[in-house]
């Protein structure tokens, strides 16, 4: 099996400026938008992006909610292993907001479909939109495109795009490996 | 501990830790469902649901109702009393005849013990038991535990007591063993002729004085006298049961500490628990209600991920 680094830690933190710099020139001082991560995985590319956000930018009010789209997948009795559900943390309505989904890796998009279907549950936004660390291409089940990529990646069918975070994984990378 | 240990929930006893761990797990999810705006999920939109009631309920039939309806299954309902079995259906002939409508879960209360597992060996679907006479009554152990722990902190240590008809009661037993799971203490207090004659083989302490039983709980979980299942007379009088087993608030406020006051429900106002310990705040009855339809979700949400298409 053979790994291959996409991403080190120094892309890493230079796509987080860019993609906070890009929310920023639609978003402004987002007193009308909402950054919600994806449970589990994207929640540590959204607190990342929100602390930056936060810390270098200057954004102080940031509504910033995680989401837990188990409930709603559409693999439920489909699939051997069962699926585990998390918390949602998300304590606001979402009517009328400007809403960005954040996840760290774009493949079927059926997790996204199931995100706009939970996001439901919580008004009706203005608009949703889509950023996403990586953006593998040619592999979507949907008709799903993200507004925001961190880096496009062609990987094929049996290779594996795997996210690690210093919080978790000590440190920030993102490798592609053959399975 | 992703899944289930058991294909059916027909009592506490046939579950392990894990599984009550994970059905917690679940309920919590389930509980911020169930405080959204929209309280629903589309999980369970291709199953379908029989509730099958052979005995009176009111709380957990709508519970369970409720909890089906949140996961978006398709729900049935029956009661003995409009039904064929008044003709004299069998039980699994009522039952296979519901079931060739495509039915994938049955709830189901009735007054024979063991009516649950009797069902599951004849047949093909999950079970849930929603009571079955005197023996078991697991939703209502889980969301008991359930309570317990989002008061407390923990099930584990803390010490329980059940008070009042623990003869007649499936709540009782389905928390006897629910407590014990979870390294909870327990002790049963009641009269004697409503404390059944093996209880101390449980590992259940027995205590006959309710002001001892409360000085020594953190949780007292308070039954109702089942009168309809008593075939003679077990007490003298309502009057003389309410004055030594009766929890009141000059009884609470003697004792040097909060002990949380549970009821299952339905409750005899100013017979087992006088209005002014019901309505308190140190009473989560109403947290209890809420709770049974996160549980009750939760359970039915784990068993149905075992059917396979």
């Amino acid at each position: 099996m053979s790994k291959k680094t996409l991403l080190n830690s120094k892309d890493i933190e230079i796509i987080l400026h860019r993609l906070a710099c890009q929310l920023i020139e639609n978003h402004n001082d987002f007193s009308n938008s909402v950054l919600i991560g994806l449970q589990p995985r994207g929640s540590y590319l959204a607190n990342r992006l929100v602390a930056l956000l936060k810390s270098d930018y200057n954004i102080k009010d940031l509504e910033f909610g995680l989401l837990d789209i188990t409930f709603y997948r559409d693999d439920f009795r489909r699939r051997d292993e069962p699926l585990k559900a998390t918390s949602t943390e998300i304590d606001f309505l979402i009517e009328n907001k400007k809403v960005v989904i954040i996840d760290d890796v774009l493949f079927s998009g059926r997790s996204v479909r199931a995100a706009l279907t939970a996001l439901e549950s919580y008004g009706r936004p203005e608009n949703i939109e889509l950023l996403v660390l990586i953006d593998r291409r040619f592999s979507r089940h949907l008709p799903i495109q993200p507004n925001y990529r961190g880096r496009q990646v062609d990987a094929i069918n049996h290779e594996r795009v795997i996210v690690s975070w210093k919080e978790t994984n000590k440190k920030d990378a993102v490798y592609i490996e053959q399975k | 501990m992703d899944q289930l240990s058991v294909a059916h929930l027909l009592g506490i006893k046939y579950l392990n830790k894990n599984d009550i761990d994970l059905i917690f797990k679940t309920a919590d999810g389930f509980k911020e469902v169930i405080n959204r705006p929209i309280k629903k999920v589309p999980s369970l939109r291709d199953i379908t649901i029989a509730n099958l009631f052979f005995e009176n309920s009111t709380r957990t039939k709508l519970s369970f109702e409720l909890a089906e309806k949140r996961l978006s299954a398709d729900v049935i309902n029956f009661s003995a009393g409009q039904s064929s079995v008044k003709k004299g259906e069998t039980l699994i002939d009522t039952v296979n005849n519901i079931l060739s409508m495509k039915v994938d879960i049955v709830v189901m209360r009735h007054g024979n013990v063991g009516a649950g597992v009797f069902l599951s060996k004849h047949v093909n679907a999950k079970i849930i038991n929603a009571g079955d006479g005197t023996h078991e009554h697991p939703t209502q152990a889980l969301l008991d535990s359930y309570s317990i722990r989002e008061k407390l902190g923990d099930v584990k240590g803390k010490k329980v007591v059940i008070v009042g008809d623990i003869l007649h009661s499936r709540v009782a037993l389905s928390n006897i063993f629910a407590l014990q799971l979870q390294g909870a203490e327990v002790k049963v207090c009641g009269p004697t002729t409503l404390i059944p004659k093996y209880i101390t083989s449980l590992g259940v302490g027995v205590e006959t004085n309710l002001r001892k039983a409360l000085e020594w709980c953190d949780v007292a979980n308070v039954l109702r006298v089942q009168h309809e299942r008593m075939d003679i007379k077990y007490f003298p009088s309502t009057r003389e049961y309410t004055q030594l087993f009766g929890i009141n608030k000059e009884l609470l406020n003697s004792l040097d500490k909060e002990v949380v006051i549970m009821h299952p429900g339905p409750i005899n106002r100013g017979v087992e628990i006088t209005s002014d310990v019901a309505d308190s705040d140190q009473s989560i009855i109403l947290n209890q209600v809420e709770n049974g339809v996160a549980i009750r979700m939760a359970v039915i949400y784990l068993l149905a991920q075992q059917i396979k298409r």
